[in-house]
């Protein structure tokens, strides 16, 4: 059971309607999850990350997105489900973590209130036992003084306990599968680690899978098993941990290793790739999306449609560049600097 | 909170206090005398000094202003020089007035503001939100009087359904024929007045549920599995519609303030016409009764709304 593929994300594309013509956030994604493990997606603002996310939940506007592919999760495939399907899994199978505690409760609510309303759809609990529960979760997610916290208001609380309250909210029916986008990002060093530890544990007790969605590689090495990089919608570099930060070969992981700080001064900013990544409607079309940033790489290592390669079992690479352009550091930052 | 609204209270006092002052001065200041009004060419100046002196019109106006404030304080407004009669009386009988037209408006302002401002959060962009839309727009674009004057003429002597003036039929007596009376002066002028009030509440409405569609916490409950239907109830249409029970608190302004517009045009009876012609007559007496009551009347509102937006908003409870 420990590797058993319960979700698997096959070709999916997600396209926003912008001014009456589609632009793909997500393209052609594949990804599996497994339980018990954490899939940490990476790559830097704008990338697709929160759109891949809120795909698999199924929150987009019908009407104004566009999406394509499978979504294949315990056996039916996500895309297809009804609004009414959908919700017997969202918050029951899947729960979702989301960025800013602040904003992501409802104001005007009591905490108790909007923990329970997970438990309000999704099981057939007396008022009593739901009580039960939502004790046993503020608790479990370690907020002190629960008896207090379920009658207070979000704004009452302070960034990390509202954080752990948006878990609580995501844990209530033991969902299989937590999306975590973000989780941490709004949150203090201090606090980002106490978050990632309950992560954990929750996972642990649940024999849940995780995807956990960050920019910061920092927190992916500290708890993912598997990653996938992302670059504009698409998946560049997937393996697991210890492949991915001990054998990167996309320029893109590469650079992402490179710029995360580190204490070594004289590398700084160094390796750090120029600009960004350009909007839904400046994004090139043809071509590889990425080459623009890599101007360092010799017009013939390039390919028309860059497909996904084998480096080694489950460590697959975009683009075979790899083979022919040696990243040497030295040779990268000479080109940089 | 007890404290809050007890401490918010406390403050009405100077307020108050400060404002009779203007009020008074700003009646003083008005230009011509309680007199020009009711002089003739026969008048001698003589018998106009004697008026004013009489009435305590040449004392310094610090002194004329303690003799009104005592008097207020006796529930005294003094005369009004127009009428001939106490100021409470001419104002009791006209808020009478005022109060059956205003509150039949304000009612119908919020039952039917309320709902089309939901809906056309709800269903943003769809038809009906394009057809409220388009009559926001219109309606305020036309001036207010405008379409006073043309509900009157349509309904009112074209169709002849409604009656055109006052506030109650002659020779109706009291009791039920007096309340019917009473409505049907109050139906058209009410109406309009409410088609028109609605739309500062249903765009208002609109872009609160708007915003709340699109807010975090919405997004939460959707993850949570509830049904679209039911985030709406519970958390947009929650959400948004407090902020405007709060506003609603500022409508006893109007309550017993009355419409200038709408009391003008269909020359009904109540405070607004008071004071129009009040002033027409520089009926110092009754206009500074007005003002002040007109002042009160706000500073409550905000009081109102200040205890309501407390009471419903956790954030503001704060001590
Ligand atoms: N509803 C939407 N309509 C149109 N464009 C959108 C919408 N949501 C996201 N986008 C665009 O899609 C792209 C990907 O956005 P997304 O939020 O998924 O990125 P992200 O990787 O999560 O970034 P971040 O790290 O900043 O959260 C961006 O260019 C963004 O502007
Ligand atoms: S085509 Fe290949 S080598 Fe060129 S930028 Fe894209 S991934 Fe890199
Ligand atoms: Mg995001």
């Amino acid at each position: 059971m420990a590797t058993d593929e319960f979700l698997a994300i096959k070709d999916v594309s997600t396209a926003f309607k912008i001014h009456g013509s589609y632009y793909k956030a997500v393209s052609d994604v594949s990804l599996d999850i497994h339980n018990d493990e954490i899939l940490a997606i990476v790559g830097e603002s704008g990338c697709g990350k929160s759109t891949l996310a809120t795909t698999i939940m199924g929150l987009h506007d019908p009407a104004e997105t566009k999406i394509d592919g499978e979504i294949d999760f315990e056996g039916q495939n996500l895309l297809s489900l009804t609004e009414d399907q959908l919700n017997d899994v969202r918050g029951a199978k899947i729960g979702m973590i989301f960025q800013d505690p602040l904003s992501a409760l409802n104001p005007l609510k009591r905490i108790g209130e909007q923990i329970q309303e997970s438990l309000d759809y999704h099981t057939k609990m007396t008022e009593a036992e739901k009580k039960a529960r939502v004790l046993e979760l503020v608790n479990q997610v370690g907020i002190p003084n629960p008896e207090r916290v379920i009658r207070q208001f979000p704004h009452e609380l302070s960034g990390g306990m509202r954080q752990r309250v948006v878990i609580a909210i995501a844990i209530a029916c033991k969902p299989d599968l937590m999306i975590a986008d973000e989780p941490t990002t709004a949150l203090d060093v201090t606090i980002q680690a106490q978050i990632l530890d309950l992560l954990k544990d929750i996972q642990r007790e649940n024999h849940a899978g995780i995807i956990l969605i960050t920019h910061d590689l920092g927190v992916v090495a500290e708890t993912a098993d598997q990653v996938a990089v992302m670059y504009a919608g698409q998946v560049v570099e997937q393996g697991s941990a210890q492949q991915i930060f001990d054998n990167p070969k996309h320029p893109y992981t590469r650079s992402l290793l490179r710029s995360m700080p580190q204490r070594d001064k004289e590398n700084d900013d160094l390796y750090v790739i120029q600009g960004s990544v350009p909007s839904l409607q400046k994004m090139p079309v043809d071509g590889c999306k990425f080459a623009p940033r890599v101007p360092w790489i010799p017009e013939a290592a390039h390919e028309e449609h860059p497909s996904m390669h084998e480096v080694e079992p489950g460590h697959q690479v975009r683009c075979t560049c790899y083979q022919s352009f040696e990243f040497q550091d030295a040779k990268v930052g000479e080109v940089e600097a | 909170m007890w404290k809050t609204i007890l401490r918010r209270v406390l403050i009405i006092i100077p307020e108050v206090f400060v404002l009779s002052i203007l009020v008074f001065l700003l009646a003083k200041a008005m230009p011509g005398d309680p007199f020009t009004g009711s002089i003739n060419p026969h008048t001698s100046l003589a018998h106009i000094h004697h008026l004013m002196k009489i009435n305590g019109l040449y004392d310094p106006w610090y002194q004329q202003y303690w003799n009104w404030l005592v008097h207020l304080f006796h529930g005294d407004l003094g005369m009004s020089y127009e009428y001939q009669e106490p100021v409470t009386r001419i104002v009791g009988e006209r808020a009478i007035n005022t109060l059956w037209l205003a509150v039949f408006a304000t009612v119908l302002t919020y039952a039917i503001g309320l709902p089309v401002g939901l809906y056309a959060g709800r269903h943003q962009n769809s038809r009906g939100d394009h057809a409220i839309r388009m009559y926001t727009y219109v309606t305020y674009a036309i001036p207010f009087f405008v379409i006073l004057v043309m509900g009157l003429w349509i309904f009112g002597y074209l169709l002849g359904w409604f009656p055109t003036t006052g506030s109650i039929g002659t020779n109706v007596g009291s009791g039920f024929p007096a309340v019917i009376s009473r409505l049907q002066h109050i139906i058209l002028p009410g109406i309009l007045q409410a088609l028109f009030g609605l739309v500062g509440i249903v765009q208002y409405l609109r872009s609160e549920v708007i915003d709340a569609t699109h807010s975090d916490y919405v997004r939460t409950a959707r993850s949570k599995g509830v049904p679209v239907k039911d985030v709406f109830k519970h958390h947009v249409f929650r959400n948004s519609l407090l902020p405007i029970t709060a506003t609603a608190g500022y409508s006893i302004t109007g309550l017993l303030g009355g419409s200038i517009y709408t009391e003008t045009v269909f020359s009904y009876p109540g405070m607004g016409l008071l004071f129009v012609s009040a002033i027409n007559y520089r009926d110092y007496t009754v206009i500074t009764a007005l003002v002040l009551m007109y002042g009160v009347l706000s500073m409550l509102g905000t009081l109102l709304s200040d205890i309501i937006m407390a009471a419903v908003d956790p954030r503001i409870r704060i001590e």
